[in-house]
């Protein structure tokens, strides 16, 4: 286990250092200490290891993650996991306002809540959340899963395409063009192993499943005396 | 982008330490706001006597012998304990509306920036550390208090466009975010008679608290009704005479993180703020909620008003 001090280094050795780790490293264990909060933590890692942060991260905290697994053992800031590509990060507490924004691949986990915007413009990651969630998640999402075993806040999955969300507890409302639909046998099966990859106890059964309808892809001409 | 710190302390032991405790957290915020800073501090009330902030870009003669030509004007023993740019002014409380009147008349470039009881108001442009050493800020003590690093986007960056602005006796104001209809808004509260100084979002979104609780609401009406009334983005923090409140617009994109032990409540724009809180690693650590109205007084128990989006 490789340990970098934070508040010894400072971030751009923190980051530099783990930059420098190749495929080939055989140094795949890290951890960051005295993280007070801090920026930019571990951002833009492209090699297949592990880093844990030993307590709660400021913005931006593994964005544009590939292949890294992090693990934050506190809460995080806004746009934790941003632009994702590939990896994993876990996050022990809560993650604050637009969890893996934009994110094309890699999974999330959040072992409390997310706050408002989680997910929004996803593009094909996988986000878990054993919580609750905030308002207009989802927002414009385009591919990829948001699992949420608590509630969801105002606006779910407004203006989405193709990014699948499942909630087992309740949606306060959801945003236009995102609906209910049916959990067929193809869903239970990839939500047990979004559940299982994300290491959360939960009974796939007692989700419901939620995305577009569809109706916003091409505009409607009856529409047009709106504009 | 602005930074907003606030500190509301439980645990009397604390009180002596209130100033230097802000000061570490606002001086955290800097990169959030390095233009100016303020800061409001409850402190000591002299019972019977009112307490005023005031102002002066010349000090040095606007100062001079102030005391004793208040004193003169109001037949009565007027206070003064000046601090750089800034001096507290105090007088018999029955007496602060002649103190007013006699400090436009005396001293018309000075400019009131608290009055109340117990609150003060220091601020100035500069990075915040540099406003922090120049009113000797870490040596304040108190029972709360509430901090501002300004990255001006509305209005210039002058000391009367740095927050927090009093909106009534004993009660401040302090903004992360930008108000889109200020202009109007303006406009509006001066036909009703309200004094608006600069240019200012946060101003206007000061005065317009001030109006609403001059028409009979309480602050916490006053905060419901700016959901309705002020367009734009908002977090918001105000400062009253025994405790803090917190109120963020419906949108909710201004950080806002809070945190509470058996010793104090806090308020950061970001995590980092508060990471050097004693027990800080046990506290509950939360973001308050959208369009919620949030309090906290050493009155009363703390309440949670929560409002439709």
């Amino acid at each position: 286990m490789q340990t970098l001090d934070l508040q010894d280094v400072g971030l751009r050795t923190v980051n530099a250092t783990l930059h420098a780790q190749s495929e080939q490293t055989n140094q795949t264990a890290w951890e960051v200490t005295n993280p007070r909060g801090a920026h930019a933590i571990a951002c833009g890692l492209d090699a297949p290891i592990e880093v844990s942060v030993k307590g709660s991260t400021g913005y931006y905290c593994g964005g544009m993650n590939q292949q890294a697994t992090i693990h934050i053992e506190g809460s995080a800031g806004p746009g934790t996991g941003e632009n994702i590509m590939s990896g994993k990060i876990v996050i022990e507490g809560d993650a604050s306002q637009y969890l893996g924004a934009t994110g094309h691949g890699g999974l999330i986990v959040v072992k409390g809540n997310a706050s408002s915007r989680c997910g929004i413009s996803m593009k094909g990651v996988d986000i878990v959340v054993q919580g609750n969630i905030g308002h207009m998640s989802a927002f414009m999402g385009q591919s990829g899963n948001l699992v949420v075993c608590g509630d969801a806040g105002d606006a779910l999955g407004d203006s989405c395409y193709e990014a699948r969300f499942f909630v087992r507890g309740k949606v306060k409302s959801l945003g236009a063009d995102c609906v209910q639909k049916e959990m067929r046998p193809e869903h239970l099966e990839l939500l047990t192993s979004l559940l299982e990859a994300a290491g959360i106890d939960a009974d796939p059964t007692e989700f419901t499943r939620y995305g577009s309808a569809r109706t916003l892809y091409h505009f409607d001409v009856d529409n047009a005396g709106a504009y | 982008m602005c930074g907003i710190v606030g500190l509301f302390l439980k645990d009397d032991a604390l009180e002596p330490h209130l100033g230097a405790m802000l000061t570490e957290m606002l001086i955290t915020m800097t990169d959030r706001g390095p233009d100016s800073a303020g800061i409001a501090i409850y402190g000591d009330e002299a019972p019977g006597r009112a307490k005023f902030t005031v102002q002066s870009g010349t000090p040095a003669e606007d100062f001079a012998e102030l005391d004793t030509d208040l004193s003169a004007a109001l037949g009565d023993t007027v206070r003064m304990q000046v601090n750089a740019t800034h001096a507290v002014l105090d007088c018999p409380a029955e007496k602060s509306e002649i103190l007013r009147a006699a400090l436009a008349t005396l001293r018309p470039e000075i400019r009131m920036m608290s009055r109340g009881t117990t609150l003060e108001i220091y601020k100035e442009v500069g990075l915040p550390k540099d406003v922090a050493d120049r009113f000797g800020l870490a040596n304040m003590g108190g029972t709360h208090g509430i901090g501002h690093t300004r990255m001006a986007t509305e209005s210039a960056v002058t000391t009367m466009g740095a927050h927090p602005f009093n909106t009534g006796d004993d009660q401040c104001l302090v903004h992360n975010g930008s108000l889109s209809n200020h202009n109007s808004l303006r406009r509006r509260l001066r036909r009703e008679g309200i004094h608006i100084e600069t240019e200012n979002d946060t101003e206007v979104g000061a005065a317009y608290l001030t109006w609403k609780m001059r028409e009979g609401a309480s602050l916490g009406a006053a905060l419901e009704s700016a959901l309705d009334d002020l367009d734009g983005f908002f977090t918001f923090v105000v400062g009253t005479g025994d405790g803090f409140g917190v109120l963020r617009d419906p949108i909710a994109c201004k950080p806002a993180v809070m945190a509470e032990t058996d010793q104090y409540v806090a308020f950061g724009s970001e995590y980092r703020a508060l990471v050097s809180l004693p027990g800080i690693e046990t506290a509950r650590v939360w973001e308050p909620e959208p369009a919620t109205v949030y309090f906290w007084s050493r009155s009363a128990t703390p309440t949670t008003t929560e409002r439709a989006a």
